[in-house]
């Protein structure tokens, strides 16, 4: 292979390390109204009556819109295939104020001060109401958070209960009896913020066609065309939508939030619009991961072999049902197929609406919040065992050519697809990690340096690569009279490095150097059809449509330099250069053809476009081991080495996929140890800057390795799987199983804060002084 | 009111509110490569040379730039390319949102050591917060850069 496997660096990559105009406000017109929302400050309330009188006498401001001035259309904001499997919940406005942040108004002005004076003249008069804001206590509650008639989708609204999931395969009641041990405990994963580090922004107007351009931070354009569309009672055919750079994602910018605000304001006054989030903004008034209570039951017989996993959960989708079912599912589904020779494996889950921040898409989906509650049962089980943890995961994990029933049973949002795993490195993921990690000289060897005491735990896990029939991604492929080709992808480039990673697929399959592609992606006028950039999907979904399309351009180059050389197709073949015939007679170079073609004879275009559904989502796989240092006088942890081995098929770009790794690694590390969004008892947010939501700066951690097994992922772009969520699962529950090697007590609560640990400690040492 | 500055090399006369940051002025004024992340002084993808230190430019007022020198990658591209290339080629720079903040600081930190550590690097840096690489390619490229052992 000749340019994939291979560290090119991103297409993009000198001009926006240079700070080149290229971000949604680099590029937004000077002359746009500055939109901004007025904003809840209940956590739940209905509007009695709203005022905006006084807003539109101040001088610059050009529109104010209430909930009065949209169609009331059910949606959901969340970026999904049609039709969404969230639920349609949520209107563009409402009179109803479901957590504090929740829109109000929008107000749009000629300057920022200006509209910023405009919102606090803005006179509301709320009737407020008793939020939900424990989300154990949120099913049955008093308050209704959605008591309108009119929205679609959700489970059980009247008892607050926005999905609803259950399936089971043997009789788990039975088989646990036969267990010789079993492992029953209670995990609970908190909310976390994504904080990318380019808050949310979007602008939008009305071009000379009078149609609506909107430029958006997003990871779904296509979505956000549908959905705006459909919001605000618009043809899809009079929006385009166009993604420009953007400054991170991680599923929190796979959701419409500012589009429709800017869209309305255009509509409305038929000028330029700019809404950009601030940082408060973010916090309070996007997404976050949804917090979970896990309940898990492990079964097994006293060698170790696992009979049973029984997983029942409870998740917080906050004020609107956006991924409540997804995420749902996939806290079970990218998490009990690890373990694929259990007789009785069952799964339950509820999502409670509360009154907090809508919960929604963030990296790694489910799978995160189920990993922690099974990686740790799973140490929990090899403790009582007395086996080594290592290997009682080999004993009982997925391996190539084996299958699990979930494949099929549990999709996203509805069934799966039938799946026999066909690439899996994840012993050798084990074995390398082991080594590099020195796991054997480390475990039960506890080394003590007056209060601080070091241990090491470990976790496996596994992810998906895209969504089994459900995505759908597509290229088009342009020669150019000089030879080079467009790339015309509707993949979207979160600066993961994929608008280069699909160029260099291109490539491969042509036989050119990925110099010759150029790439352009995310642009709803210009480029073909995609779902979007989530779910680990663009490597292998959009790679597979770009790999299919070059495939028939190739062709399309071969049958007509054979017109030219005037032999029949069968007899010449394209290098990459030239296409000659097989017996070496006769060629042309691609670039003499590509200038004949455009200008001198049987003039024609070359264009190849391809679409891509995928039949399966071949896992990802890695082994993550981690060595901590607690301080038993405070409790603090210090994670003082991560090694982590990721099997992600081929990898197409190994820098990159080092870098998503260790990207992914280090938001996993941040959610274990101290990332948290709190509320006070109000449902105010505590935690809205980025001074008391910290994510973790280059301090925070030690030493991390990251290292590829690579494996042959046969229905993958030459060998590739996805990479971008697998890394951040581990994490948790790898750190919390090194605390307890490292100081025998076990935090089944995420984050792992001081207070907890020594709260842990001291308990432990109260119950040991109490029994003897 | 008026403010006065010069801005890589150039005096430049800019028309402030009172409360403008330097950032606001800044970006209203076309300097594109210094970004908006966290209105709080926190994140550091706004930082800029003032008189040759890093300041944020998201907690520095206009007005208090007046009379100063202002340093922003535009003016230390020629400088600074080779780091941009080094990162380019760890891949370290993902959206890149954090990047020309990063440049600033590995601009400044050149200039304040000859040969610093591991350790002396990641404390310098510690307020250029990134979301997406997880820092480590950043060190790579940053060590190559500066010519200082792996």
């Amino acid at each position: 292979m000749k340019e994939v496997k291979k560290s090119v660096p991103k297409v993009d990559s000198i001009g926006l390390i240079l700070g080149k105009p290229a971000y949604t406000d680099d590029l937004a017109p000077k002359d746009a109204l500055i939109v901004k929302v007025s904003r809840s400050p209940h956590a739940f309330a209905r509007i009695r009556n709203i005022d905006v009188s006084k807003a539109l006498e101040i001088p610059g401001i050009e529109c104010v819109l209430t909930y009065k001035d949209f169609p009331r259309i059910p949606i959901t904001r969340a970026g999904q295939g049609f039709p969404e499997p969230s639920p349609w919940d949520k209107f563009v406005l409402d009179e109803y104020v479901r957590y504090v942040g929740d829109e109000v108004a929008v107000v749009a002005g000629k300057d920022e001060k200006i509209v910023e004076k405009a919102l606090e003249s803005i006179e509301v008069d709320y009737e407020v109401l008793e939020p939900v804001l424990d989300f154990e206590k949120a099913e049955g509650h008093p308050s209704i958070i959605h008591p309108e008639d009119d929205i679609e989708g959700p489970y059980d609204p009247k008892r607050n209960l926005a999905a609803y999931y259950e399936m089971s395969v043997g009789d788990v009641e039975e088989e646990l009896k036969k267990c010789d041990v079993v492992v029953k405990e209670r995990f609970y994963t908190q909310a976390q913020a994504h904080v990318m580090m380019e808050p949310h922004s979007v602008f939008s107007y009305l071009d000379l066609q009078g149609r609506l351009i909107i430029v958006t931070s997003t990871q779904v354009p296509f979505h956000v065309r549908r959905i705006v569309a459909r919001a605000l009672d618009i043809p899809i055919k009079k929006i385009r939508v166009i993604k420009p750079r953007i400054g991170g994602g991680f599923g929190g910018k796979q959701a419409i939030h500012g589009e429709i605000f800017t869209a309305a304001i255009t509509l409305k006054t038929g000028k330029p619009a700019k809404y950009v989030y601030t940082r408060k903004e973010v916090f309070e008034a996007t997404y976050t991961r949804h917090p979970m209570r896990i309940d898990i039951t492990l079964g097994a017989n006293k060698d170790g072999i696992l009979k049973v996993i029984d997983m029942e959960v409870l998740s917080d989708t906050g004020a609107y049902g956006e991924h409540s079912l997804t995420t749902l599912m996939v806290s079970g589904s990218k998490t009990l197929p690890l373990y694929n020779k259990v007789k009785a494996v069952r799964f339950r889950g509820k999502v409670v609406y509360t009154n907090h921040v809508p919960a929604g898409a963030f990296r790694g989906y489910g799978a995160v919040q189920g990993n922690f509650a099974l990686e740790s049962a799973m140490d929990i089980l090899a403790e009582k065992l007395g086996m080594d943890p290592v290997e009682i995961r080999k004993k009982n994990m997925i391996k190539e050519g084996e299958t699990s029933p979930i494949f099929k049973i549990m999709g996203e949002g509805r069934e799966g697809a039938e799946m026999v795993i066909k690439s899996c490195k994840l012993e050798e993921c084990i074995e390398r990690g082991k080594k590099i990690f020195k796991w054997d000289e480390k475990f039960k060897k506890r080394r003590r340096n007056g209060s601080r005491v070091r241990g090491v735990g470990m976790a496996i896990a596994m992810q998906g690569s895209g969504i089994a029939k459900i995505d759908m991604a597509s290229a088009v492929i342009k020669l150019n009279d000089d030879g080079s080709f467009n790339l015309l992808v509707g993949a979207t480039d979160l600066g993961t490095g994929s608008d280069t990673i699909l160029a260099q697929i291109a490539a491969e399959a042509l036989g050119v150097s990925v110099k010759d592609i150029i790439p352009y992606s995310s642009d709803t006028d210009l480029t073909p059809f995609d779902t979007g950039a989530y779910a680990s999907s663009t490597t292998y979904v959009s790679g597979n449509a770009v790999k299919l399309a070059a495939e028939k351009m190739k062709k399309l180059i071969e049958e007509e330099g054979a017109k030219k050389l005037g032999v029949d197709d069968e007899e010449v073949v394209f290098d990459g250069r030239v296409v000659k015939t097989k017996d070496g007679k006769s060629s042309i170079t691609l670039k003499e053809l590509a200038t004949i073609l455009c200008y001198t004879e049987n003039q024609k275009q070359l264009v190849a476009s391809a679409s891509y559904v995928p039949d399966e989502a071949p896992p990802p796989y890695i082994a993550s081991f981690a060595e901590v240092e607690v301080d038993e006088e405070t409790g603090k942890v210090d994670l003082i080495e991560y090694v982590t081995v990721v099997d992600c098929g081929t990898p197409i770009n190994p820098n990159l996929v080092k870098i998503q790794v260790e990207g992914a690694t280090v938001q996993g590390i941040g959610m274990a140890l101290f990332e948290d969004v709190k509320y006070d008892k109000r449902g105010r947010l505590l935690t809205n800057n980025m001074m008391f939501y910290k994510i973790p700066s280059r301090m925070d951690f030690g030493k991390i390795t990251v290292d590829i097994v690579e494996s042959y992922e046969p229905t993958g772009p030459f060998g590739a799987k996805s990479v971008a969520e697998v890394p951040t699962d581990t994490p948790p529950a790898a750190i919390a199983n090194a605390i307890y090697n490292a100081v025998g007590v076990r935090i089944k609560e995420l984050p792992i804060t001081p207070e907890k640990v020594f709260r842990a400690l001291k308990m432990k040492s109260e119950k040991i002084s109490s029994e003897s | 009111m008026r403010v006065e500055m010069t801005v890589n090399g150039e005096k430049k006369v800019f028309e402030v509110d009172p409360s403008d940051t330097l950032l606001d002025v800044l970006r209203r004024n076309g300097y594109l490569s210094v970004k908006k992340g966290c209105d709080t002084g926190t994140c550091g993808v706004c930082t800029v040379l003032m008189d040759g230190v890093p300041v944020l430019s998201c907690i520095v007022l206009a007005g208090k730039a007046h009379g100063h020198e202002i340093t922003t990658v535009e003016g230390i591209e020629n400088e600074m390319r080779e780091f941009a290339e080094k990162l380019a080629q760890e891949g370290a720079d993902q959206c890149g949102y954090c990047s020309p903040g990063l440049v600033v600081m590995v601009y400044a930190l050149k200039k304040m050591y000859s040969n610093p550590t591991e350790e002396e690097i990641k404390k310098f840096l510690i307020g250029n917060l990134c979301r997406c690489s997880g820092y480590q390619g950043q060190m790579r490229a940053i060590k190559k850069f500066l010519g200082v052992g792996e």
